[in-house]
């Protein structure tokens, strides 16, 4: 293949990144511009090795790895205006699902993972509708929690948060996360 | 009665949930294997957060390195 038909092919199976590259940084960060900057970033680096790699999923996941570090550079950059962020509505989701003396106010149900794969897509649809739907700082904390892998202490440091306040936002994340795919999947039987 | 290792469902909840980001203590353990005891709701509940994880895990394989 000539240099500059490796090229356009290149720029193709990049751009067919993209629009997963803009779910995931807007996932994460929450805020378009911001998930932007970081996509185009991304794509720039990325140009310069990716014909190192044959197949189109080894790409991606090099790619992913990619995004990932420029999600953080621009968590650290908005660090300010992330901080003060502070939207959750102060609604105490333990006091919907739990009553006064501390029981379940309805039994928790049995869950069944999707079986093929269509429907788990379908599911990991939902879910990311869920993740989605997290306030946002949860949602930020979450995100760097379950996809950027960091451990508390990493995302208390990133974010300047107190250790008391990561945790209290995790497991909203969580209960908010759970009532939502109980809601949205598994509470309705026909899918 | 006092019982030292009681916990509401609201607090093994919790404690669960708090597994997934960090180890439990000795005394947290046995409070949730007490609790789970006598409990019905609880061990439902752990299941649905078991299933949550996998999901999350499928979920991070999937956008991260999955064919599209």
């Amino acid at each position: 293949m000539s240099d500059s038909l490796q090229l356009a092919d290149l720029h193709g199976r990049l751009e067919a990144l993209r629009p997963t590259l803009l779910r995931l940084a807007q996932l994460q960060l929450r805020n378009a511009a911001w998930a932007e900057d970081a996509v185009s970033e991304t794509l720039l680096a990325a140009l310069e090795g990716a014909s190192r790699f044959a197949g189109q999923s080894q790409l991606k996941t090099w790619v992913v790895g990619i995004l990932k570090h420029k999600v953080l550079d621009q968590l650290r950059q908005r660090q300010r205006e992330v901080a003060y962020d502070t939207d959750d509505d102060g609604e105490v989701i333990d006091d919907l699902v739990f009553a006064p003396d501390g029981h379940f106010r309805t039994t928790p149900q049995t869950w069944q993972s999707p079986s093929d794969t269509l429907q788990q897509r379908q599911f990991f649809e939902v879910l990311e509708a869920c993740m989605d739907a997290l306030p946002g700082q949860i949602g930020r904390v979450f995100l760097m929690r379950e996809w950027l892998e960091l451990d508390t202490d990493a995302i208390c440091q990133e974010l300047r948060l107190s250790s008391t306040n990561v945790w209290t936002m995790l497991h909203r994340a969580r209960m908010r996360l759970r009532e939502c795919l109980q809601l949205n999947w598994f509470g309705n039987p026909a899918k | 009665m006092n019982y030292p290792f009681r916990r509401t469902c609201r607090e093994v909840a919790a404690l669960i949930l708090a597994r997934e980001d960090r180890a439990l203590e000795f005394p947290e353990r046995l409070a949730v294997r007490i609790h789970f005891l006598v409990c019905k709701a609880c061990p439902r509940f752990e299941q649905e957060v078991q299933t949550m994880r996998a999901a999350l895990n499928g979920w991070k394989n999937y956008r991260n390195n999955g064919d599209e």
